[in-house]
């Protein structure tokens, strides 16, 4: 199980079956006017690992500023439904790993964004929306990891399909 | 007001993340698989949020003060690149990596009831627990530095 026996394939080719670039687009106006509505109205980040992580032991949020985290959390529990009654198609999230690997994917995930102070929405959006250095350099390190561990996964140890 | 106006950016995100097919882990890995079949998508995902956000934040910031209840906007300080932030979003990065799940698909893919969201999600909550823990020996730097 050598991770460097296996050279890929091919040099980036692109994926045009799975290319939406529509639903990409309009998805992500969607997202940056959920982020401008938020500090706009409330002065607040919309960094979803902040705002869930407060509310857990130990995550500091005061009583007085845990109604707001909340309720943005039910709005984000809510969007399903919206979405479905709207017409908009709504699969099922698959990922492509078993169990034991999700559970550490988790892990992974929830430990580096508090150590790491923000996730996708709150560097990769907000952060870079502000112009702020320390987002800039979280985004590209978590994209980079990501990139090299999809690469060890598919074409390394080829546990992906 | 404020819960309501939260409730809506969370609405609104959790439906973007649906449209945009950030939900979808395999569009997520297919995004970071620079070597394969690669799918360009996340990034008019990541253009078209930055392209309205950035002009939210710049109207925010020129006001100086929240449209409800005119507070001072609650913006991290202006800090210098350190290593925990390189190594927290290492870790994230590997972890998003693995499961193509990052923290808001996961908890949309959580009321979807898809199983998978739900493992993830249950496991990154204990995560965010575990590092408060780890990180409440240095109290300044504990919390939401940046988002």
């Amino acid at each position: 199980m050598g991770i460097l026996t296996s050279l890929p394939e091919s040099t980036m080719t692109i994926d045009w079956a799975n290319f939406t670039p529509g639903g990409a687009l309009i998805g992500g106006l969607l997202i940056g006017f959920a982020a401008a509505f938020l500090v706009i109205t409330l002065g607040r980040v919309a960094g979803i690992s902040g705002i869930v992580g407060a509310l857990l032991p130990g995550g500091g949020a005061r009583s007085g500023d845990r109604g707001w985290r909340v309720a943005f959390v039910l709005g984000l529990l809510a969007a399903p439904g919206l979405a479905a009654l709207s017409g908009i198609a709504v699969p099922v999230p698959v990922a492509p790993v078993d169990w034991p690997w999700l559970i550490a994917a988790g892990l992974l995930v929830g430990v580096g964004t508090r150590v790491g102070s923000g996730c996708t929405s709150g560097h990769g959006v907000c952060g870079l929306s502000r112009g702020s250095v320390r987002s800039l350099a979280a985004t590209l390190t978590f994209m980079g990891t990501g990139i090299v561990t999809v690469w060890i996964l598919e074409h390394g140890l080829r546990v992906m399909p | 007001m404020r819960s309501l106006a939260a409730f809506f950016a969370g609405l609104t995100l959790g439906v973007g993340l649906i449209v945009s097919g950030m939900i979808s882990p395999a569009k997520v890995i297919g995004f970071l698989d620079l070597a394969g079949l690669w799918d360009p998508s996340l990034g008019f995902v990541m253009g078209g949020a930055l392209l309205v956000s950035a002009a939210g934040f710049a109207w925010a910031q020129r006001r100086g003060r929240s449209a409800l209840g005119d507070e001072p906007l609650v913006l991290p300080a202006r800090s210098p690149v350190d290593r925990r932030l390189l190594v927290g979003a290492a870790l994230f990065g590997v972890g998003w990596g693995i499961g193509g799940f990052c923290p808001g698909p996961g908890l949309v893919g959580v009321a979807i009831l898809s199983a998978d969201a739900i493992v993830f999600t249950l496991a990154m909550l204990v995560g965010m627990a575990l590092a408060h823990r780890g990180l409440g020996r240095e109290p300044s730097v504990r919390g939401d530095r940046d988002a």
